[in-house]
């Protein structure tokens, strides 16, 4: 089960094709009344039921703040990922009722920060969309810089140099337009908060550049669902529940735990959040691990593992469930 | 080194080289042991990129060694108050990166960490270590007057003659411990003065 989070029942309003990968889909409560507040940055994990399967991953919320008779996120289509964008592509048509979850934010700006330096790279710029609209209303000072494959790909590209101007600066891949990380970096007023999304690599290049630029960790913010790979079936014995079960290979470790009927807890299910580390009595074998919560040495010490997106390929696994 | 008390009561670490391009260090007196003890850690051109501002005070001591460092600036100031606009300027025109370190006594510390965060600086760019004397800057709460370098316990109020318990109680937005009036029930009497922050 989810900690801390109730779920919400809603009705899908709309649904809007923003580019040739990126489909924008509207909820509304089902009965009618507003939905909860949330902050920027914040993510709904969305049930997918699928026939027999239940997908929940997470996405950001992208509307305005201000406004809470909708939720709106985008979607961005994966070909050859586990089927989660595909089924809402496909499948998610105006009037179907689904069940989401309550916002958690793991990625909210520090209001205490004079600046908020913005970065992001492709469908990284769905948390980016609330944040500047929760800035913009109270007058915040923020800097958007956005990384697109093509000008036809730079999904809401139009829309936020519309609302801010100059305050957004788009890069496009396909013209070689190359943020120039160093200098940006090295200009910014004392007191600036930096904040990126985007892909793994994206995201680890701006986390190196700033450490080595003297930015404190504690002023860089980032967000990275991963999404769970798929691979190898395994098999993992949880010592609590006492249950042997096997981990198939479109299926995450959690996934297949909750199909056992266990429940562990989780928040994001995108290896960020750390709801769900689990703790590993006795291991033969190679730890996958895919997740931005432990530290590389619980990766290494064999002792933890994050089951929303990291794997095993051994003899034996079990875990402390 | 200062005890811990009550949870106000800033803690002090040891200065220690961080990443980055640009560093500034302020100290005075003893602090100056602070920068060149730090030194031995630091990488090689680590001073290229870094600036001193020192605060000698009456002995008059440690500005070789400081110098031999070769910092990229070295400024000599003979008070907290004088190195002010300077400091000021500095940070007005500083950018993320900046790594603030500051060495000596509780009242440069707490004062120069209160302009860096006025300037917008986060905290966690900071570094400090205290060296020498333990002498307090105190907020008297009653007439809202500060007396810097108190050594007593009680102390006097250089504003309101008030003879004032010198609290644990530290603000960090006055960049001063709380001065409390000792003998407010009866002024007659009158606590011993004792030398406590020597």
């Amino acid at each position: 089960m989810s900690t801390g989070t109730t779920k919400l029942d809603v009705v899908v309003s709309d649904v809007v094709p923003v580019n040739d990968l990126v489909t924008r889909f509207h909820f509304r409560r089902r009965d009618g009344e507003l939905l909860p507040t949330f902050s920027g940055g914040a993510h709904v994990v969305v049930e997918m039921r699928d026939s027999d399967r239940t997908r929940l991953n997470p996405y950001s919320l992208m509307g305005s703040p201000l406004d809470t008779r909708e939720y709106t996120i985008s979607v961005r289509r994966d070909d050859v990922g586990r089927g989660g964008s595909l089924f809402m592509h496909r499948q998610v048509k105006p009037g179907l009722e689904m069940v989401i979850s309550y916002p958690v934010n793991l990625f909210s700006l520090d209001l205490r920060a004079k600046k908020h330096l913005m970065l992001a790279g492709g469908i990284g710029i769905t948390p980016f969309m609330a944040q500047t609209s929760q800035l913009a209303a109270a007058g915040g000072n923020f800097e958007l810089h956005y990384t697109c494959r093509t000008a036809s790909l730079g999904t809401y590209a139009d829309v936020l140099q519309q609302r801010y101007g100059s305050r957004v600066k788009l890069y496009h891949d396909d013209r070689e337009e190359r943020i120039d990380l160093d200098r940006l970096l090295s200009s910014q007023p004392l007191g600036t908060h930096l904040y990126v999304c985007g892909p793994a690599g994206m995201i680890n290049w701006v986390r190196d550049r700033a450490a080595a630029l003297g930015w404190p960790s504690e002023t860089v913010h980032f967000e990275h669902f991963a999404a769970p790979q798929p691979g190898a079936p395994f098999d993992v014995t949880l010592a609590v529940s006492g249950k042997t079960i096997r981990v198939g290979e479109q299926q995450s470790l959690l996934e297949a735990m909750e199909a056992a009927g266990v429940d562990p807890p989780y928040l994001c299910r995108g290896g960020v959040c750390g709801q769900c580390e689990t703790n590993v009595i006795s291991s033969d074998g190679k730890f996958i691990h895919n997740d931005h919560w432990l530290s590389e040495e619980d990766h290494r010490s064999g002792c933890k593992i994050m089951p929303c997106v990291s794997r095993f390929d051994g003899k034996s696994l079990v875990l402390e469930r | 080194m200062a005890a811990k008390t009550i949870i106000s009561r800033p803690i002090y670490g040891t200065l220690s080289p961080q990443p980055g391009r640009h560093h500034l260090f302020i100290a005075d007196a003893e602090g100056a042991l602070a920068i060149t003890d730090m030194a031995g850690k630091a990488p090689s051109g680590f001073f290229d990129g870094a600036e001193i501002d020192f605060i000698p005070g009456p002995e008059n001591r440690h500005l070789a060694a400081l110098e031999a460092l070769k910092p990229a600036q070295l400024h000599v100031a003979p008070s907290f108050a004088s190195l002010l606009p300077r400091l000021k300027q500095t940070l007005t025109n500083a950018h993320m990166g900046l790594r603030l370190y500051l060495a000596g006594t509780e009242g440069l510390i707490g004062q120069a960490m209160q302009v860096a965060l006025e300037a917008g600086m986060d905290h966690t760019s900071m570094q400090t270590e205290h060296r020498g004397s333990l002498a307090r800057r105190m907020q008297c709460v009653h007439c809202k007057g500060i007396t810097e370098n108190v050594t007593t316990q009680p102390a006097l109020c250089a504003h309101c003659g008030l003879l004032l318990l010198v609290r644990d109680h530290y603000s960090r937005r006055l960049a001063a411990f709380q001065g409390v009036c000792i003998n407010a029930e009866d002024r007659s009497e009158n606590p011993p003065m004792e030398e406590a922050f020597p």
